[in-house]
């Protein structure tokens, strides 16, 4: 519900002959917020996780790693490079894993404290609060902003917006720039916009992300929660009752009123709250937390800061607006009791799951073979008889190498009496992250043949790499068949 | 081009889309304005005892994303075929695109043939890039029937030994590709005699390449090879201007044995190697046909 809007008194008494019709338009220009700048705990930790993410996407690519990018998504050649790890398309489970867990994260966050990633790191908050900070800077803070606005245009008018706008572009562009950074060299990028000369795939995915960022964080804000977020819909289903989420405690608040400092408000029938909506001022999608929890609400926390410094400045106690639980609420639990309230089934199955896909994601990375082998058979010609009536199939194997340095390997073939490579193919050595296919015939002795009777046998390929100046051997074993015609 | 059995489709089918589009136009005028009761929010809908559906409007920019969507509709049916037989101003068509890129693949492919194209094959087999091409060229279109290590199965040669059917010179490869060959080997039951003369012709046959056979049925036999001796040479080393195989040497193509033998007398072969003139191009072809004479031991190639 959006208070400037919707809050008709509800005539719920309305006699139906004097009711009268009017016209309303169901599309309506927004109103333009102008959240007020606050300072506090929250504030601060929301801060901290600004500066660790930006610099973690700022900072990555600019960072080497074995003489290269330590992370690019070379998309061309169909690796990708995480510091140490080389990823292939056969890897794609790893993403399988890194969603899941991202999933279960959120999940879990959800259960336990609400919108925390709206709140706190989501790229939406993180980008509008790095633009309102440029936006300060350039044009003061709330209230000076709306006279600014309301201002004819002037010489400082203009150069209060225009310098605005100009660092709202070009931390935009820069932000595209970074961006294609991890799928396009990123020092190779900054060497081409110099002269601006880009590919058009990167010209358009450097305006086009640097444009979305610059409309998002700078013009649609709050509208991306409350219009186009599908998260923030379904976030409510994740909520129970002991979810953390930001009240203001109606019973110790109302009525509200405005006081001095030195008046008992229990003397002049008043609750904690003065009513000086700095609560509504500093919400960054411009809802009134005091009518409780509403859908537009990003749990930034942004009203509880300022709310506590209002407390603090009256000498009552903090905490009138607060992270808390509908059944601490309900049944006025202490902050202990709804502590212990966290450790419920829900939470407990969402770290456990998310503790064994963690561990099997880091477990498997650990133990990844550091190549990788297809073996396919080929398909028209089943079989076929060669000198000394010995039976002969064919093989093709893929070897690829997930490593960045060369590397030997040995092939054997194994599972039947009598079986052999017809030629013992020489060691083959495959450059950095280099693939490629090999032609194998294994042979079978007429007696064995004899032996065990027409049919498909299976059969494994041992593929070994020998032993380098870091790691031992290591082996991989394939399966396959071996046809032994009528 | 006509998708449509008449005309009368592609013109329902026309309108319908501009119906469709119209009909946005229309729920979205509709719902612009709305008579409400005054002081009154709501709908007048209520599920759950109090949960009430409200009137609160959409953002208006949400609106004008609507309206770019129908601008674009609109657009795009000027622009591109979506209206019927309207074939669209720009005149796309999926075949034309893949003509396109197809003209766009082999100009850049043409520039990598036309220097291998003047080189002999000599030159070729040495050049590891025209190998590796010529590599991939047979693993798509030869390995099926040959095997992807060359050596064939029963019924398809092998292209890794001394042993040509028709010749393994670089022209000759390049025929053997372009137009295909047809191995006919009549049924000479007929012709040989009863049952026992074929048996016996067959063991003379196992004999000229010193395999083990009959020696006795061999030298009854000895005559009867005047029928095989037109095609397969009066010393049984094959033709190659027939495509007929050598008799005395150790390579069995369709099975090796008196039974096989025996069979192949009897009942004749047709074998087949289809002509890729269509599927390739000439320069394809003769990169392809470098890789193959590369393929057998060098200098024996041309001599059998």
């Amino acid at each position: 519900m959006n208070p400037s809007a919707t809050d008709k008194p509800a005539a719920s008494t309305m006699a139906v002959d004097d009711a009268k019709v009017e016209v309303i338009s169901l599309y309506k220009a927004e109103k333009k917020i102008y959240p007020r700048a606050v300072s506090g705990w929250f504030r601060n930790w929301r801060w901290a996780l600004i500066w660790l993410t930006q610099l973690v996407f700022y900072g990555m690519p600019w960072l080497s790693w074995n003489g290269r990018q330590s992370v690019l998504f070379d998309l061309g050649s169909r690796r990708f490079y995480i510091f140490e790890l080389v990823l292939y398309p056969q890897d794609f489970i790893y993403l399988t894993a890194l969603l899941l867990i991202s999933a279960y994260a959120l999940f879990l966050f959800t259960a336990v404290a609400g919108r925390l990633w709206c709140g706190y790191a989501c790229p939406q908050t993180v980008y509008t609060e790095i633009y309102m900070w440029v936006e300060q800077k350039f044009e003061g803070d709330r209230a000076a902003r709306m006279k600014l606005d309301a201002a004819p245009w002037s010489f400082e008018k203009l150069w209060r917006k225009g310098g605005k706008q100009f660092v709202w572009i070009a931390i935009g562009l820069w932000t595209g720039l970074t961006f294609v950074g991890y799928f396009t060299p990123i020092k190779t990028l900054l060497a081409e916009a110099m002269t601006l000369s880009f590919g058009p795939w990167e010209w358009f995915w450097v305006l086009f992300y640097g444009f979305a960022t610059y409309g998002n964080a700078g013009y649609m804000r709050e509208q991306v929660c409350k219009y186009m977020c599908p998260y923030a819909r379904f976030q409510s289903a994740m909520f129970d009752k002991d979810t953390l989420i930001i009240t203001y405690d109606t019973e110790r608040g109302e009525p509200r009123g405005s006081r001095s400092r030195k008046a008992d408000p229990k003397v002049a029938g008043l609750g904690s709250c003065i009513d000086c909506t700095l609560c509504v001022q500093v919400c960054p999608t411009g809802i009134d937390i005091r009518n409780g929890l509403q859908y537009e609400c990003i749990g930034c926390a942004a009203c509880i800061d300022v709310c506590d410094g209002v407390m603090d400045k009256m000498g009552y106690e903090r905490g009138l607006i607060r992270y808390d639980t509908q059944h601490a609420m309900a049944q006025k639990l202490t902050r202990k009791q709804m502590f212990m309230r966290m450790l419920r089934p829900r939470v407990m199955v969402y770290t456990a799951i998310l503790i064994v896909v963690s561990a099997a994601l880091v477990l498997s990375i650990a133990l990844r073979t550091p190549f990788k082998v297809d073996v396919v058979r080929d398909r028209a010609s089943l079989a076929r008889l060669v000198d000394d009536g010995y039976i002969e199939n064919v093989y093709r194997l893929q070897i690829m190498n997930a490593t960045e340095t060369p590397q030997r390997y040995t092939v054997q073939v194994e599972g039947l009496d009598g079986l052999a490579l017809s030629e013992t193919p020489p060691v083959l050595t495959l450059g950095p992250a280099e693939a490629r296919w090999i032609s194998l015939a294994a042979k079978l002795s007429p007696d064995a043949a004899q032996a065990m009777g027409a049919g498909a046998k299976p059969i494994r390929f041992v593929i070994e790499r020998l032993p380098d100046q870091q790691e031992a051997a290591r082996r991989l074993v394939e399966k396959s068949t071996f046809i032994v015609p009528r | 081009m006509s998708d449509f059995i008449s005309s009368g489709w592609a013109l329902f089918v026309a309108a319908a889309t501009i119906l469709g589009l119209v009909f946005c136009v229309v729920i979205l005028l509709i719902a612009s304005r709305r008579k409400v009761m005054a002081n009154d929010n709501t709908t007048g809908h209520v599920w759950d005892e109090d949960l009430k559906e409200l009137n609160n409007p959409l953002p208006r920019w949400w609106m004008g994303l609507f309206v770019l969507t129908i601008v674009f509709a609109a657009l795009y049916l000027f622009l591109y075929p979506g209206l019927g037989t309207h074939a669209g101003s720009l005149k796309w068509s999926s075949q034309g695109q893949y003509e396109a890129e197809q003209a766009k693949a082999k100009q850049a492919l043409d520039t990598v043939y036309a220097d291998f194209a003047k080189q002999p094959v000599e030159v070729l087999a040495k050049d590891a890039k025209a190998m590796g091409i010529g590599e991939r060229l047979f693993a798509n279109n030869c390995a099926g029937c040959h095997g992807s290590d060359a050596k064939g199965s029963k019924g398809f040669p092998n292209l890794t030994d001394t042993d040509w059917l028709y010749g393994g010179d670089h022209p000759t490869i390049v025929k053997t590709i372009v137009e295909g060959r047809q191995g006919a080997m009549p049924a000479l039951a007929a012709a040989v005699g009863s049952a026992d003369d074929v048996r016996n012709l067959a063991n003379y046959v196992l004999s000229l390449s010193g395999a083990v056979h009959d020696p006795k049925a061999a030298a009854e036999g000895q005559p009867k090879f005047a029928v095989c001796a037109a095609c397969h040479g009066a010393d049984g080393k094959g033709m190659q201007a027939l495509g007929a195989p050598n008799l005395t040497d150790k390579v069995w193509l369709h099975g090796a044995g008196e039974q096989a033998i025996v069979a192949m007398i009897t009942k004749g072969k047709n074998n087949v190697m289809p002509a890729h003139a269509s599927r390739l191009s000439a320069e394809q072809i003769h990169v392809l046909a470098a890789y193959v004479w590369n393929l057998s031991p060098r200098g024996a190639a041309a001599t059998n």
